[in-house]
């Protein structure tokens, strides 16, 4: 039957009948939640009742209106600036794990493997790692930094520093090994080329590294900035919001979860994609024109 | 040419397979057709496979599998098979929009009053069953009732009778006063933390709710006077007088170090062991933290610290079990529900209280109360058409009774980390209060 057919027709089913599943999956597990939580936003739903009222924007009005839902972003300010030292660490080691170093390897394996992680064990972790007598505070005692030990948690100066710390640690990994992908594809003439023209590696870092990954960059930076207002996991495994902590993600879920109000908490999810895109937006253009 | 056809072949069976798969609904019940096995004796006469949800992930492979043993000699033609949730408030929830959650369970808490019969199958009239089992307001709608509590807990601190010894505490302490006192003379000794908050894992925290009604010294309390009143959350009000013991303790530094990083498996194994001297906890702890020592009779309950005349130590129900009304084996799920209540051990062994059961014999965490003037009281249900109507105003304010949240706010307060006072948070919480109740009421 197949072999009637003109070659265009074939390919035609065969691109159809590889993409029908994918696609199936794609429009019921990521579209169709997304379109429901768009409707749900409009209503009063509690998460579990099949009947719900149609409420107009009022969830939003809510959302707007109130300040305990917006101020929680503030917290998202320590995210947003261990971003950028996050991508600077991450830069720096694919930099120099890019030329040759000694176990080079070894490096590349222990800066990633945080990201093979699974986020609740790192939350554990750092628990451990942050409490009175725990890891870090051995650690400074045994190097004589004793008199700086602290509830690194307890303060609530600190807590979001000591919580952006840690997710610091969890995802540097993952911006490094891309920084380190892109890197490696520079050819190897290049540098030779400016060895031979004199240059020193800061100038090879300014010169030839940093423009061929400008685009990995912001991609990079497009993550890590929506990564910092809907950062999430670690502060809720750690403190589950508590002592300052609150991110506007453990909001919504509590909003969700532990009020009943799924309309509400649909209308923040709504909320935060729309800040999400927005940011990403303003950050494509700023850097147009920079070009 | 060939193998393209071939691979076409493949792809389309594939596909067809696939979809198939996907419109296949098995949800009709298996009864046995077996003709021998029908006889005329009660028990075998009920037949069919039944599938019981329960939390208890730990004994579900074990206590459970031989309680069904037990009750297949009384009904042998039901199957009886088990799931556990292990989240199983956040699991259920979800499966309740779908019409298979299993053909017993537990009604879940966060299930408005209102909202049960939509979920749940009627076992009986309310007067009718009234003479039979205690606590059975909690699921009674229209004079139906729709969940039996699996246990009866009650309500108060736990806490390790030689630390309160060794620190010169003659007697348990019976007012709010007393009680700090008690706790300052533990930190003074030092061995033990005065009162462990569990602030970290947060749902220990809201175990001092259930405590309302001895701090208010009146069963109508709570679902009576409560939701018809304003202003709940200022100076004098029980509210008020029940946290900030809470507050004053933590003030005062008789609470754990860091409470960010406690740990509560841990903290069970050092109460048993005489490093926390009290925790607030309902009487379901109890035979826990027992388990961890062996010198269980240094672990004592008593009743929560009150300004009260009299002192009521309040009874409440665990999860109270049901069953589905999407079920297909309404019967032989009700043979279960009745064998387990009142034949097999759980209320008093696994679930750690007591039967519900009227006339069941006090455990004996509370047998050292009989005679004294201390009263075990159910509260009294809300009345005709005001069930659930607290829970309602709680939801729409957030303020979470039964939440941690306001909790670990009072002792952020308490220890400094946040610039307001305990009468500000109150304030607040008496702000949302107010406003919830008069949207609620103008629904």
């Amino acid at each position: 039957m197949f072999k009637n057919m003109s070659y265009k027709n074939q390919r035609k089913i065969i691109i159809i009948a590889f993409s029908l599943i994918p696609v199936i999956l794609l429009f019921t597990f990521a579209y169709l939640p997304v379109i429901n939580m768009f409707k749900y936003s409009f209503t009063n739903w509690n998460g579990y009742s099949p009947e719900y009222k149609w409420v107009g924007l009022k969830n939003y009005r809510t959302i707007f209106t109130d300040p305990k839902y917006f101020t929680v972003f503030k917290v998202s300010l320590y995210y947003f600036v261990a971003t950028f030292v996050q991508m600077g660490l991450a830069l720096y080691f694919a930099t120099i794990l890019s030329f040759k170093v000694r176990a080079g390897n070894f490096f590349k394996g222990i800066i990633f493997f945080p990201s093979l992680l699974n986020g609740v064990a790192i939350g554990f972790i750092f628990l451990f790692f942050f409490k009175p007598d725990g890891t870090l505070d051995t650690v400074l005692q045994y190097i004589g930094l004793g008199s700086l030990t602290q509830g690194w948690l307890l303060n609530p100066n600190l807590i979001n520093i000591s919580l952006a710390g840690a997710s610091l640690w969890r995802y540097m990994g993952f911006n490094f090994i891309i920084f380190l992908g892109a890197i490696s594809s520079v050819g190897k003439d290049v540098y030779e080329a400016s060895d031979i023209d004199g240059a020193n590696k800061w100038h090879q870092f300014c010169h030839i590294i940093l423009p061929s990954i400008k685009r990995i960059l912001q991609l990079n930076l497009i993550l890590g900035i929506s990564g910092a207002i809907s950062a999430f996991d670690i502060p809720y495994i750690m403190t589950g919001g508590s002592n300052g902590s609150n991110t506007f993600v453990i909001q919504t879920i509590d909003v969700a979860f532990k009020y009943n109000k799924l309309g509400l908490a649909s209308a923040m999810a709504v909320v935060l994609l729309f800040i999400v895109i927005v940011v990403t937006v303003i950050q494509r253009l700023l850097v147009k024109e920079g070009e | 040419m060939k193998s393209r056809k071939m691979l076409l072949a493949i792809m389309s069976s594939l596909l067809v397979i696939a979809m198939v798969g996907c419109s296949t609904s098995n949800g009709g019940n298996k009864v046995s057709t077996d003709p021998g096995t029908a006889t005329t004796t009660g028990g075998k006469d009920l037949k069919g496979d039944i599938t019981v949800l329960t939390q208890k992930t730990d004994i579900v492979d074990t206590v459970f599998k031989d309680y069904a043993a037990k009750f297949n000699e009384k009904y042998p033609n039901i199957k009886v098979s088990f799931q556990a949730l292990s989240d199983y408030e956040g699991q259920i929830k979800v499966r309740m929009n779908s019409n298979d959650y299993g053909d017993v369970l537990l009604l879940p808490t966060s299930i408005p009053l209102a909202d049960t019969p939509q979920f749940f199958e009627p076992l009986g009239d309310f007067d009718e069953m009234k003479k039979q089992y205690n606590g059975l307001e909690e699921r009674t709608v229209d004079g139906k009732v729709y969940g039996i509590a699996t246990t009866i807990n009650f309500n108060g601190i736990v806490y390790n009778k030689q630390v309160f010894e060794d620190a010169g505490i003659k007697e348990a302490p019976r007012t709010p006063e007393q009680f700090l006192t008690a706790l300052k003379m533990v930190k003074d000794k030092g061995n033990a933390i005065p009162l462990y908050t569990n602030y970290a894992a947060g749902w220990p925290l809201t175990q001092w709710e259930a405590d309302l009604t001895t701090v208010a010294g009146n069963v109508d309390y709570v679902n009576v006077t409560q939701p018809t009143s304003d202003d709940i959350f200022v100076k004098g009000q029980p509210h008020y007088e029940l946290y900030k013991i809470l507050f004053d303790a933590a003030q005062q530094g008789l609470i754990e170090k860091d409470p960010l990083t406690t740990d509560w498996e841990s903290s069970k194994a050092d109460l048993a062991n005489g490093k926390i001297a009290t925790m607030v906890l309902g009487s379901w702890a109890l035979g826990q933290i027992q388990s961890m020592t062996t010198t269980p009779d240094n672990i004592g309950y008593m009743p929560f610290p009150t300004n009260a005349e009299k002192v009521i130590m309040p009874l409440a129900d665990d999860y109270t079990i049901g069953i589905s009304a999407k079920s297909s084996n309404k019967e032989a799920a009700r043979a279960w529900v009745d064998w387990f209540i009142n034949d097999s051990t759980y209320p008093v062994t696994e679930g750690g209280g007591m039967s519900p059961v009227v006339g069941a014999e006090l455990p004996a965490a509370l047998k050292q109360f009989e005679g004294t003037d201390i009263e075990f009281q159910f509260q009294t249900a809300a009345k005709a058409g005001q069930e659930g109507l607290v829970d309602k105003i709680d939801k729409d304010s957030e303020i979470g009774l039964w939440q941690p949240d306001f909790k670990k706010r009072i002792i952020e307060a308490a220890i400094g980390n946040k610039k307001e006072t305990y009468d500000d948070i109150m304030n607040d919480l008496n702000e949302a209060w107010n406003k919830s109740r008069a949207a609620v009421a103008s629904e």
